[in-house]
């Protein structure tokens, strides 16, 4: 059986706006946009979006599913929710952003660049250890992300901020040998699988209904 | 005065060790001094904060807050919610939110509860620190407590973002909320008015993976505590606090300036201004020095 989340749905006959309305969370208030721009002007790395939220909203009802889907823009959102609060049409932009960014994580359309897709994964792989964040394996996954080398020369570079947090007893070596958890860590994994589990089931029968 | 209860969600970066550890100690303090019981939530984990995205889809991530609401429902039963850290607080009460106004959702919810053993009923209300403080405790009981006004220090008051918004403190503006404003005078420091980047964003997570970007955030975010004369900046929230604080050395290697401001919690500026020590109030977790505090801490 082919994953449904790796399967490209055709049954969308190209209406990407619809794909996004039954498998985006909030993707049901894409066609409320009334393209005023306001969260364009509001987001603070707004200049470093391929396309501001705007601009993805016409995309997605302009079925630009690749350029959408691929494009670093979602990745870029700080979860500020200033567009959010701003938005005339009260449209959940933020949780758009994060709904586009998690569809587009799943259907393997995720850039490589920037790195914030893989440490938005790192971050969620570490909770669900031990069902809390270590932020020293957190630091140092992040440190390298992208191999050795770079590793060492970031870690360097990094090293005062360390020794500040270590000296305020703000980070602790010792979260190295597991850390902060959790009891009940059996009834934690089961419960994240079963919503894990009804989630892409959903998605399935989407597919299938060619909703 | 009778004690107040509350069922506390800490949050990751409250524990010992962690980036805000300082921010528990100090509110541990304060809770101290306006008999504010906070019962931790047993067992309860992280809320994914709002970057989990990338591994985690909807329902999963609305289940991590669930179980948390859960588990306080069982042990903590008739107590408010109450989180110090603004992620934490923004990710519960939104789950709360989304749950009693999607029945699919919440049914969903359930059964993934039902591997953990756990039941929902999503009643109780989920508040952020200050809420209890300005509303349950109220800006005058909240001065009345006051030993050492913090005369003469100049506060910028820097909210952030998941402070105040999409929620906020009830009754404030987005654009300028004026609670902290208030809390800090209420303790007799002067606040500055004139800050402009009251509201603006850190980079919050991003700061780890666009770090240069949202170094770039923080310089303004600093800069604007600078040109209105601020001795320091207070902020509610664990992300704001470590990110303005601890990027200055590289913001300065960078962009050739000298930054060196302390950046502290309310709750650390109101346990110096009710009397307590240094390592009370969370003092030695600055990893720039709040020298006028540490003074007044000693005195």
């Amino acid at each position: 059986m082919s994953n449904p989340n790796q399967t490209i749905p055709g049954q969308y006959r190209g209406n990407f706006l619809r794909e996004v309305e039954a498998n985006v969370e909030e993707g049901e208030w894409v066609k409320m946009c009334m393209q005023c721009g306001v969260c364009a002007g509001s987001c603070p790395l707004g200049p470093y979006w391929d396309y501001p939220p705007q601009q993805i909203f016409m995309m997605i009802r302009a079925g630009k599913r690749e350029e959408v889907l691929s494009s670093t823009s979602m990745w870029m959102c700080t979860s500020c929710y200033n567009c959010m609060v701003r938005c005339p049409r009260e449209l959940p932009i933020t949780h758009i952003m994060h709904g586009l960014a998690t569809y587009a994580k799943r259907i393997g359309k995720a850039p490589q660049t920037p790195i914030t897709p893989r440490f938005a994964q790192k971050f969620w792989d570490n909770l669900t250890v031990t069902g809390r964040v270590n932020e020293l394996k957190l630091g140092l996954a992040l440190y390298f992300i992208n191999g050795i080398g770079e590793g060492i020369q970031t870690a360097m570079k990094m090293q005062d901020i360390g020794l500040g947090m270590l000296k305020t007893k703000r980070m602790s070596p010792f979260e190295i040998l597991g850390g902060h958890g959790i009891k009940d860590k059996a009834g934690f994994r089961a419960m994240l699988k079963k919503a894990e589990e009804i989630e892409l089931a959903k998605i399935a029968k989407n597919q299938v209904a060619g909703v | 005065m009778a004690k107040r209860d509350y069922s506390f969600y800490p949050g990751c970066s409250s524990q010992k060790g962690a980036s805000a550890s300082n921010c528990t100690t100090s509110i541990n303090a304060i809770c101290d001094v306006l008999k504010i019981q906070l019962n931790e939530i047993p067992d309860w984990n992280c809320c994914s904060a709002s970057i989990g995205y990338a591994g985690g889809g909807e329902l999963p991530r609305l289940t991590l807050s669930a179980r948390n609401l859960a588990l306080s429902e069982q042990h903590n039963p008739g107590q408010d919610v109450v989180a110090t850290c603004a992620a934490c607080w923004l990710a519960t009460r939104e789950t709360t939110e989304r749950l009693a106004h999607d029945d699919q959702l919440f049914t969903e919810t359930k059964i993934a509860l039902k591997e953990a053993g756990l039941t929902l009923q999503n009643k109780t209300p989920v508040r952020h620190f200050v809420e209890v403080l300005i509303e349950d405790v109220g800006y005058d009981a909240l001065k009345a407590a006051v030993k050492k006004p913090l005369t003469g220090i100049k506060i910028a008051s820097y909210v952030g973002c998941q402070t105040n918004r999409p929620f906020g403190i009830a009754g404030e503006s987005f654009e300028n909320p004026l609670y902290l404003d208030k809390l800090t005078e209420a303790m007799g420091a002067t606040a500055l008015k004139d800050y402009d980047k009251k509201v603006a964003c850190c980079g919050g997570a991003l700061a780890f993976s666009e770090p240069e970007k949202s170094q770039d955030l923080i310089k303004d975010i600093l800069q604007a505590a600078y040109d209105v004369g601020a001795d320091m900046i207070v902020t509610p929230c664990p992300v704001c606090q470590m990110n303005v604080e601890v990027y200055q050395g590289l913001i300065n290697q960078r962009h050739g300036t000298n930054f060196n401001m302390p950046v502290v919690y309310y709750s650390t500026l109101m346990a110096v201004a009710y009397g307590k020590s240094a390592s009370e109030s969370g003092l030695d977790g600055q990893v720039i020095r709040a020298k006028q505090l540490d003074a007044l801490a000693g005195r």
